[in-house]
């Protein structure tokens, strides 16, 4: 963590020179992200207000590469305003937000963020209903995203390929042709997810990705995020505790905007700090 | 408007892929190509006593529908497909009209009223001594193509770089496409602007050196109006089948999703928009030689409303949809002001409350209804 902080502060110190280098607007590539000191998220000292209403109060949070993340806390607690300042929706009044040891998130904009291999998953499904299952995961397929470019573009054996497994993966290979719109809930948050993972990105955000769901959808989707942790890494923010207890490994708590306490869920659970947040008044 | 807004956004029967059957469309070609071969047929080899015998106006006036179908289906791919209400194509389309009246006017040569060599009719008499620079090169078809192409081209590509960058989208870019074509009426109608003020360009000669006024020059226009309109279709099926069309399509119903995702929206709107205008603009351009006049009035807000009911009417988001409201609702246009002028426009508001409440996916979408409850 110290190692972490030391990094990202003389990260700081380079960002002008970084601004110049990189001309606005070109290309950037999962590939550019350089997570060799462990870490793939650095949040430092993040504060966001709106109307003098701080959601987010010096935020710092830090993100191991291949870490499955849960960030949990009472509304209000700053859990969507923080996922809103990765994805470059909201811009913080302070503090610094880095992806691995180059990328300055608060240089980009969202589309070069989303390129750059972040994904986000929303809180309700927001899938493409009028376009069959496969076409929503073409659409969100990583590569070159130019208007001239898929005017001609036809799909590779490889990128059809690698539909195929990511259909197979969420679970949803007899229902490639269907329309999305006509998918259950749970099976739109599995499409969801499948979409994320054609971006191929390096740190998913998954938000209450439970929410609705029956309990057996809910074991699959444990099972999933499960599966997806390692190669990269996840952060999913929920309410159920007994599925945040399935999954996770390190969870955070947030209250008013900062970080109350870090650790497993045990620990977690029986910091009087939290059970007072959570049970308290 | 709210209503209407919602419309290009309402589900479809079948998944965006689906569409690669096309039975609309194929219908679409068998009419337009029965059309190219019988109506050269009936106007020019049948004699005029004869009851088969299709007029001359009545041929121009088919030569007109096709020309509005293009501008149709130019406004369905940015409004069906993708979901921008345009309330201001009429811009675009009388853009490509002036261009190709420019030239026109310039074929006129001496034979004005008042003989000048270099000078229309309007200037001579406005008391102007010289051409002024923008209507140098318009003697010249080959200048003049590019023009027809290029003027609506790029003030879609100006407007749209604006709009599209400050994410302008929903009612308030329809009211500004339809501030848009009102400046541009304003503008055209002032005799300072030198496009012939409030009577605009007419008293056309020729085209190419083909006499505006003979029988088989109209059914020229016609078979290029056809010709055109074919194109500009497969064009647009092109363009909606491709993935480009489906993240177009992804725009129109998830735009914030779609940005996520990593699309930059406004390269795809800009890139729709300016496409669909060079589109209206060479409809525009066949339109005039066969109405014979481009004035100021071709740009008021009113007739780019009409095109949207158009659309409406016909069917959204199908393409063949547009073409066929193009066509009936003109049709009951030529009808009904020759025989009830002052019932028009409330026959045309009716319309579009009608279909809008009853008909929310146009007379394609009923008869698909209907069709997919038949089977």
């Amino acid at each position: 963590m110290n190692q972490a902080s030391v990094r990202a502060t003389t990260g700081r110190l380079q960002q002008p020179y970084r601004r110049l280098l990189r001309r606005r607007g070109s290309a950037l590539r999962a590939d550019d992200l350089d997570a060799s000191h462990g870490t793939i998220l650095y949040l430092e000292d993040i504060t966001v207000s709106f109307d003098g209403f701080k959601a987010l109060n010096a935020l710092t949070l830090y993100v191991d590469a291949g870490e499955l993340r849960c960030i949990i806390g009472p509304n209000g607690a700053g859990k969507t305003t923080m996922m809103d300042v990765i994805t470059g929706k909201t811009r913080p009044d302070h503090g610094s937000a880095w992806f691995g040891q180059t990328i300055d998130l608060l240089a980009l904009d969202e589309p070069e963020i989303a390129q750059s291999g972040i994904g986000r998953k929303f809180q309700r499904p927001t899938v493409f209903e009028n376009h069959s299952v496969f076409e929503n995961l073409e659409l969100a397929m990583a590569g070159d995203r130019s208007p001239w470019k898929l005017l001609a573009a036809k799909l590779s054996g490889e990128q059809r390929d690698s539909i195929e497994q990511t259909l197979q993966l969420v679970g949803l290979k007899d229902r490639s042709g269907a329309r999305a719109g006509s998918l259950s809930h749970g099976q739109k948050q599995w499409l969801e997810i499948g979409m994320l993972l054609m971006q191929r990105p390096r740190l998913l955000l998954v938000d209450e990705p439970v929410a609705g769901m029956t309990p057996q959808e809910t074991e699959r989707t444990a099972e999933l995020l499960l599966s997806l942790a390692g190669e990269r890494s996840v952060i999913v923010v929920e309410h159920d505790m007994d599925f945040v207890r399935s999954i996770a490994r390190t969870v955070t708590v947030l209250h008013e905007g900062s970080v109350l306490a870090e650790g497993t869920i045990d620990q977690v659970q029986n910091d009087p700090r939290v059970v007072e947040v959570y049970l308290g008044e | 408007m709210i209503r209407i807004m919602r419309l290009g956004q309402v589900r479809h029967a079948a998944p965006a892929a689906a569409s690669g059957g096309d039975f609309g469309g194929r219908v679409f070609y068998a009419v337009l190509l029965a059309a190219a071969l019988l109506v050269p047929l009936l106007n020019l080899a049948v004699p005029e006593s004869s009851a088969l015998h299709l007029s001359t106006y009545t041929v121009t006036l088919l030569g007109k529908y096709m020309s509005y179908a293009l501008l149709a289906i130019a406004v369905d791919l940015v409004w069906g497909y993708c979901g921008i209400l345009t309330l201001g194509h009429t811009a675009f389309f009388a853009l490509g009209g002036y261009a190709m009246g420019m030239y026109m006017m310039r074929q006129i040569g001496s034979r004005g009223v008042y003989g000048d060599p270099l000078l229309p009719d309007f200037m001579v008499f406005l008391n102007w001594k010289a051409l002024p620079w923008y209507w140098h090169g318009f003697d010249s078809f080959a200048f003049a193509l590019p023009m027809i192409l290029l003027a609506p081209g790029l003030l879609a590509l100006a407007f749209g770089w604006f709009a599209f960058r400050s994410r302008v989208t929903g009612v308030y870019l329809s009211i500004i496409t339809q501030a848009l074509t009102y400046a541009l009426m304003l503008a055209f109608f002032r005799n300072e602007m030198g496009f012939g003020g409030n009577n605009g360009l007419t008293d056309f000669k020729d085209l190419l050196g083909f006499d505006l006024h003979r029988d088989s020059t109209r059914v020229g226009l016609f078979l290029v109006s056809a010709g055109a309109l074919g194109l500009g279709y497969a064009a647009c099926r092109h363009i909606a089948a491709s993935r480009f069309g489906r993240v177009v399509q992804a725009i129109r119903d998830a735009e914030s999703r779609t940005r996520f995702i990593g699309y930059r929206v406004e390269n795809y709107k800009l890139w729709l928009f300016v496409f669909s205008a060079v589109l209206a603009g060479i409809a525009g351009a066949l339109y005039v030689p066969q109405v014979g006049i481009i004035n100021p009035g071709e740009f008021a807000p009113i007739n780019s409303i009409e095109v949207v009911i158009w659309v409406a009417v016909g069917g959204r988001n199908t393409l063949y949809g547009a073409v066929l409201g193009a066509v009936l609702v003109n049709f009951a246009k030529t009808w009904l002001t020759a025989a009830l002028p002052e019932v028009w426009l409330y026959a045309l508001g009716a319309l579009f409350v009608v279909v809008t409440v009853f008909l929310p996916q146009g007379i394609v979408g009923f008869l698909r209804q209907r069709l997919g409850a038949g089977s």
